[in-house]
């Protein structure tokens, strides 16, 4: 089982939940099954062509999947996935 | 001048002891920090911990930029102010906090909001240049301003419980040039999917965390000492004492210094973040002064604040409160037969909820308080509590 971990701003969308396992082979199996699982997440990872969308970064250990095989990047029972969506505050 | 030729008072030697004999260090590092000129973009949360420390840390020259003015609701973590400052420029009380501290450095002040026509003109003058921003506009603005200058940008940025801090577009004693901010988020989120600042909020703490790890940074690049953290983007994570450092590369695809540059010079960036997007069919809106008019007037309409329970005890102007997150399990008590406005604090998360109905439901009289409550608190009755 892949470990998916969710920024706290989508974790209204995961029932508060930080960490999720996920059953599957690649990066993209990983993004189908953890948005039919919570439906309300794909309209924030996923842009209407159907891919990732820029401003959330998907990393599969410590690299950013569009340096490994993207969505095809294959994922084990070992991999950790970190989303990491663009923050902008600083100042406010 | 050349940082080698600087001599240090006796007063500095002693101030800055614990620099200097730091193995690594030393003089020849101190010195380079007095000879370096840093400019603080934003000093709210981020940049008031790194104000402070680059001030300590002894950096010869510090620019500031903001355009705001201290608020008693900023000091929760803007820890460069107290409260014998609101309702001041914070440039200038920050620079009366910091001369307070440290005499040694020289302060410019730019009491301005920094946008695509004046960023290269304020940023040219300075070596390294540290973001501690609140939107995204100001973000890719900074971002690109600083590539076509060839600066390295200290990126923080912070969210609720969580940070981010990179060190963009740093050329290494190799001559290599690391990624940026348009290599990590190619794009912004289109509005609707950002969370605005009022509804996000902070924990106070955290910006002092990040905004620290900025001024750290800075430190780092000025003087050369230890890895930079560029091609690296660190993530913070308060709440579950969680951080991890991903790397990140340059992309041959980057519009301003990819193989195929398509961006030469600052653009539109309110526009490129899609904040002017011309929409199908715009809210209507009313002004402060439109709706005082219609409240002293008896006109018959309907007021509905969109706000938290939180906010609204703090002060609100006779609206029914129904929050955002909730609005369309209400809109059955939302009446369809006269007007109806929408108010929160700046009127984006009652744009938001007025889209959502319009959206869901035929709804064709409602109304969105322009500027929110802030607004009519200027406009019509500035006697209530501002936060």
């Amino acid at each position: 089982m892949a470990t998916v971990i969710i920024p706290t701003p989508l974790r209204k969308f995961t029932n508060q939940t930080a960490k999720v396992q996920i059953e599957a082979g690649t990066i993209g199996e990983v993004i189908d099954r953890i948005t039919l699982d919570f439906p309300e997440l794909k309209k924030h990872l996923i842009d209407q062509q159907g891919g990732i969308r820029s401003f959330v970064n998907i990393f599969a250990g410590d690299e950013d999947i569009r340096d490994l095989q993207k969505e095809k990047t294959p994922v084990t029972h070992s991999t950790v996935i970190s989303i990491v969506p663009a923050i902008a505050g600083g100042s406010f | 001048m050349s940082y080698q030729d600087l001599e240090f008072t006796r007063e500095e030697l002693a101030r800055y002891n614990r620099h200097i004999i730091i193995p690594g260090f030393g003089e020849e590092g101190q010195k380079k920090l007095k000879a370096a000129k840093v400019l603080i973009i934003g000093s709210g949360g981020l940049g008031s911990p790194a104000l402070l420390y680059l001030t300590a840390a002894g950096v010869g020259t510090i620019g500031i930029v903001d355009f705001d003015v201290v608020d008693d609701s900023n000091l929760q973590r803007q820890v460069i102010f107290d409260i014998r400052e609101i309702g001041k420029p914070k440039v200038e009380a920050a620079k009366r906090r910091l001369e307070a501290l440290n005499p040694h450095t020289r302060f410019i002040l730019h009491n301005t909001h920094i946008n695509s026509g004046n960023a290269l003109d304020i940023i040219k003058d300075y070596d390294v240049v540290a973001d501690g921003t609140d939107n995204f506009p100001t973000r890719y603005l900074v971002n690109d301003a600083t590539l076509i200058l060839d600066k390295p940008n200290v990126y923080g940025s912070i969210f609720q419980f969580e940070g981010q801090v990179s060190v963009f577009n740093y050329v290494n004693e190799k001559g290599e040039r690391g990624p940026n901010y348009r290599d990590l988020y190619p794009t912004p989120p289109p509005p609707g999917l950002v969370p605005s600042c009022a509804e996000g909020g902070v924990l106070g703490v955290l910006p002092g965390i990040i905004g620290s790890l900025q001024a750290l940074e800075v430190i780092k690049v000025i003087t050369g000492i230890g890895e930079p953290l560029s091609g690296r983007f660190y993530t913070f994570d308060a709440l579950n004492f969680e951080s991890r450092t991903f790397n990140i590369k340059r992309r041959d695809d980057n519009p301003v210094n990819g193989k195929n540059p398509t961006i030469h010079e600052l653009i539109d960036y309110e526009q490129f973040c899609g904040m002017r997007a011309v929409e199908e069919k715009p809210a209507k809106e009313i002004t402060a002064k439109e709706l005082y008019d219609w409240q002293v007037k008896g006109k018959k309409f309907k007021l509905i604040d969109v706000r938290e329970p939180s906010e609204y005890k703090i002060v609100q102007i006779g609206g029914e409160l129904i929050p955002l997150s909730t609005i369309s399990e209400h809109a059955g008590e939302i009446p369809t037969d006269m007007d109806v406005v929408f108010l929160c604090k700046s009127g984006i998360r009652s744009l938001k909820a007025i889209k959502e109905l319009e959206e869901k439901f035929p709804f064709n009289n409602l109304y969105n308080l322009k500027g929110g409550i802030l607004a009519y608190i200027d406009q019509v009755q500035p006697e209530l509590t501002r936060y």
